[in-house]
């Protein structure tokens, strides 16, 4: 009979979990929260490097007793590391910089200013959430979410607002996947249907081996001496940049753009997954960044266009507007939809390498955005 | 003289939707250029009959570069 109370209780032990479970109701909706991101990133193709792992970390996180974000917790290991130290966007920031060619961007200087505008939808949002009562460093990761960028993202919210780390990286990787569905809408509202059949002239101006190298170290130097807060991000990306250029370190190019990107990728996912446990997700917060981010990003778009009109119109009509929409720094999708738009109304329209140039510019400019509010708010004596 | 048709971008050719003679239409797609991971279909700026063909599938090409030419 013992044995038989022994074995029962055990068996009982096995039972634990789901009794857990059925007691939170907001574990629950977290696990279709990670399964909703698994969805997406397996089934629809929306960014699967980031919410494959993402979604998964967030299942890990919710399954009761396991307590993987514990003090123990092997979730809360890596987050220490590579999160809180804010590691881990810096090294992915070192592989975008290898990836990315500025090329397109300084054959054709202007398009920079383009990707300057694409910048504003975080300004504006910022404002709009200290004015919804968010306190200053929380309106700061919310509005950056308008970067339309994850590893910044990532960066200014874990070391200012870590509270909100899940709901602002989860808002900017999503809307980065939905980027060619978001802007569309608003690209083809703002212009007149002969802006949108502007044909523009190729760029065939080479650019030289020199000045694509000087571009990283001028940037680093000057967006360092202007901003010194964000020049951990700046410099990364730079110094990513000027291994690609110089072309005299492939192998740590390389590693930068696949091995190192690759398993950074994997950590940052898993332990981002991690930080969205029911307790800090399930808010109106949560709701409330959703909604702020995507406005920022829709704000972006509409400034980018409003000021490739004005480019268009200062040009004489050379330059198609719709390449300002590729001034927020979601790259290179955002210069996909471009070229996708302009074709759509004149077939003989390729604007593919000028929105590469204002997209590149973008990237550039979401990290000084970042960098200048950080250095403003250092200046206001509100963070050290 | 025929109208020269060069590539706007730099990228791969992937499809040559034309052959040498054929005539085609304004806006008819003659090749398919892969950039940035895009495909961008190059068109015919003007109607007429492709003269002669430069270039071969799988081929890398630079801005500006001839791809045909039309007349």
């Amino acid at each position: 009979v013992h044995m038989l109370e022994a074995l029962l209780s055990g068996l009982y032990g096995l039972t634990a979990g789901f009794q857990h479970l059925a007691a939170d109701w907001r574990s629950v909706v977290m696990l279709f929260v990670g399964g909703l991101l698994l969805y997406l990133g397996i089934k629809k193709d929306c960014e699967p490097l980031l919410l494959v792992p993402i979604g998964f970390g967030c299942i890990l996180v919710n399954l009761p007793l396991a307590d993987l974000m514990g003090a123990e917790g092997f979730l809360r290991t890596i987050y220490e590391a590579g999160i809180a130290t804010e590691l881990f966007p810096l090294l992915i920031f070192i592989g975008i910089g290898a990836m990315t060619d500025f090329g397109p961007l300084l054959a054709n200087p202007s398009t920079f200013l383009l990707g300057a505008a694409g910048q504003f939808g975080i300004f504006i949002t910022v404002i709009l959430a200290l004015f919804l009562g968010f306190s200053q460093l929380d309106a700061v990761a919310i509005g950056v979410i308008g970067a339309c960028d994850g590893p910044t993202a990532i960066y200014v919210s874990s070391k200012f607002a870590p509270h909100l780390l899940p709901a602002v990286s989860v808002a900017a990787y999503s809307y980065m996947a939905l980027v060619p569905i978001i802007q569309p809408p608003i690209m083809r509202f703002m212009t007149t249907s002969r802006e949108k059949q502007i044909a523009m002239k190729f760029t065939a101006k080479p650019v030289s081996a020199t000045t694509k190298m000087l571009f990283p170290l001028v940037i680093t130097i000057l967006g360092g001496l202007i901003a010194p807060q964000g020049l951990p991000l700046l410099g990364t990306i730079m110094l990513g940049n000027l291994m690609k250029e110089s072309g005299v370190v492939a192998r740590l190019t390389k590693a930068s753009e696949n091995e190192i990107a690759n398993v950074v990728t994997l950590l940052l996912g898993i332990s981002i997954g991690g930080t969205m446990s029911a307790a800090a997700f399930i808010r109106t917060e949560t709701l409330i960044i959703l909604a702020l981010g995507f406005l920022a990003i829709c704000l972006d778009t509409v400034c980018g266009v409003g000021f490739g009109k004005l480019l268009s119109l200062l040009s004489g009509g050379k330059v198609n507007p719709l390449i300002g929409a590729a001034g927020i720094s979601a790259f290179p999708m955002a210069a996909r939809v471009v070229q996708r738009e302009g074709n759509r109304y004149n077939k003989k329209s390729y604007l593919l390498m000028h929105a590469m140039g204002a997209n590149a510019g973008g990237q550039v400019g979401s990290v000084i955005a970042a960098a200048v509010m950080l250095s403003v708010l250092a200046g206001m004596g509100i963070i050290g | 003289m025929g109208v020269e048709v060069a590539a706007p971008m730099p990228g791969v050719v992937i499809q040559i939707a034309v052959s040498e003679g054929e005539s085609v239409q304004e806006d008819d797609t003659l090749i398919v250029l892969e950039a940035m991971k895009m495909e961008v279909p190059i068109v015919a700026p003007a109607a007429g009959t492709v003269k002669e063909i430069r270039i071969k599938e799988q081929d890398k090409v630079g801005t500006n570069q001839v791809l045909l030419l039309i007349a």
